[in-house]
């Protein structure tokens, strides 16, 4: 019996017991926790750094920094998780859920909020306000420096200076 | 009578060949006299992007070179680069690394089993070998994120961690495999249809096999002792195994050793979970290699050569693998030679093809 039918019990008990696979659309897939389905962003988060387009190894991804933009091709993602592990501000994640079909090969971008944009510009302002300031002290600094350094310079040549004065008054009756 | 000799294409669309492979066959009556295969349908030039990608980038091509061995590509060429540069990989990660490889072994042979039962038409065995191939794709999705390609390799270590929890969940699963892959063997070792399909066809000799260059189970099964797992990589010197060989030959043969080594892939995952010991993950790698390497692994196919060369930039210079498969097709021809010509197709699939792997 064993020789002829071996698999006769498990045809039995498929035939009572119910089917393996399910109804997928109506009753949901579940995924692990950590399953490679896509990547999301918290743009607001991002500083647009880049360093997740130099880490895609497929060139999905592209960042506008001054529009504030975050774009990715989801065709051409293969889901590795490169980016997630090389992103500084911890904004990109690795989500369950894989991506839904499409008509035609597009990508998602992202635009970081106008509130975000705005912070982002008046901190730029007042870096850059911060920075003029620090360069005009800096340039006042050396303005004063290089006023001493030529005053010491005309104490030494006094006598030149007198010397010039002929010159400068004939300068003067050109011009009246 | 004069014997009618004629030439059949065989390929590269058939219903036995899940991937694209071409085969000439020339027969007498209903004789195979001689095969001529020609591949070159899927070749995708991965092994030229090294040049182009960084070579931490190119651990997620290197994967890519084959759906089914993903996690040992990947691995392959990891510890290529490590040996290069002078990596010390942790414990740990060596660890993590052996129970991915017995895993994905354990999904590839039932993959096989599935399709060798399709093959010989034998339609619900083939659906019993791959809902049990299911669960692992189950576990290998829990711990990696992935199904197949699992993207959890790096140069220096491991990405991921088994957690304790995955590691209960692994073993449950694999308690369970154990249970019903006993009644599936039992099936494929005694009912008679099997038998009569596998039994005494597409006979090789050890003495052929050794001359043909064969590896893997495909070798194993004729008495030849090949098994890269014994030059201890990974954490295979930790563990207690024996190659599983057996002195047939035959299909038969191949399937059974086939069989026991999904047992023997059980035995080591829970081995190497027992005693899995605590450490790091990854160590930080710095530099850019230079040097060259040569590494051999066994993938669920047979041995796979990972030749890596790298001059000190961030691009390596050669990437060149050698995959099992391509090993297995002279050794294949020489099957197929006075063959029926109704077994082809069964002898086909006892070489456990991967085309894509094979063209890269």
């Amino acid at each position: 019996m064993s020789r002829i039918m071996p698999f006769a019990m498990t045809m039995l008990k498929n035939l009572v017991s119910p089917p393996v696979t399910k109804n997928y659309p109506e009753s949901p897939a579940v995924y692990p926790e950590r399953s490679r389905g896509h990547i999301e962003i918290t743009v607001d988060e991002c500083i647009s750094c880049g360093l997740c387009v130099r880490s895609c190894p497929t060139g999905a991804l592209e960042v506008d920094k001054t529009a504030g933009s975050w774009t990715i091709n989801r065709f051409d993602c293969i889901a590795c998780g490169y980016c997630v592990e090389k992103c500084p501000k911890k904004c990109l994640h690795m989500v369950p859920g894989y991506q839904e079909p499409m008509m035609e090969k597009s990508s998602a971008s992202y635009q970081k909020s106008p509130e975000v944009m705005a912070a982002e510009a008046a901190k730029k302002a007042e870096a850059a306000k911060k920075a003029a300031a620090a360069r005009a002290a800096r340039e006042a600094k050396k303005k004063a420096e290089a006023e001493a350094a030529a005053r010491a310079a005309r104490e030494i040549s006094e006598p030149a200076q007198e010397a010039s004065q002929p010159a400068k008054q004939a300068r003067q009756e050109v011009t009246d | 009578m004069a014997k009618k000799r004629s030439v059949i294409p065989f390929g590269p669309q058939h219903p036995v060949l899940p991937e694209p492979i071409h085969l000439d066959l020339m027969v007498e009556d209903e004789k195979v006299i001689k095969a001529i295969p020609s591949i070159g349908f899927i070749h995708r030039g991965l092994e030229s992007l090294v040049r182009k990608k960084d070579y931490n980038e190119m651990v997620y091509v290197a994967e890519r070179t084959c759906g089914i061995c993903s996690f040992m590509h990947g691995m392959g060429y990891c510890e290529s680069v490590e040996h290069i540069m002078g990596v010390e990989v942790p414990v740990r990660a060596r660890y993590l690394r052996t129970v991915w490889c017995e895993m994905s072994r354990i999904h590839s042979h039932l993959l096989w089993l599935g399709l060798l039962a399709d093959g010989f038409g034998f339609e619900s065995l083939f659906y019993q070998c791959w809902r049990i191939r299911e669960r692992i794709l189950d576990m290998v999705e829990l711990t990696t994120g992935g199904r197949l390609i699992s993207s959890v390799n790096k140069v220096g270590g491991v990405i991921r961690d088994i957690e304790p929890d995955m590691q209960t969940a692994i073993l449950r699963a694999v308690k369970e495999i154990e249970k019903e892959l006993r009644v599936v063997q039992k099936t494929f070792m005694n009912d008679y249809s099997v038998e009569s399909r596998l039994k005494g066809v597409g006979v090789l000799t050890k003495k052929e096999v050794l001359e043909l260059g064969c590896t893997g189970p495909f070798a194993r099964a004729s008495g030849a002792n090949f098994d890269m797992r014994v030059r201890g990589y990974g954490a295979y010197a930790d563990l207690d195994f024996d190659p599983i060989i057996s002195p047939v030959g035959d299909s038969y043969a191949r399937c059974d050793v086939r069989i026991q080594e999904i047992f023997q892939s059980i035995d080591l995952i829970r081995q190497a979970l027992g005693q899995l010991p605590d450490g790091d993950l990854s160590v930080p790698v710095k530099g850019n290699p230079d040097g060259e390497y040569f590494m051999r692994v066994e993938q669920p196919r047979g041995e796979a050569v990972y030749y890596v060369r790298a001059s000190g930039k961030k691009n390596l210079d050669r990437l060149r693998i050698r995959t099992p498969t391509f090993a297995n097709l002279p050794g294949l021809c020489k099957t197929l030679e006075g063959a029926d010509y109704a077994d082809i197709p069964l002898l086909i699939l006892t070489i456990d093809p991967c085309i894509s792997c094979t063209e890269r």
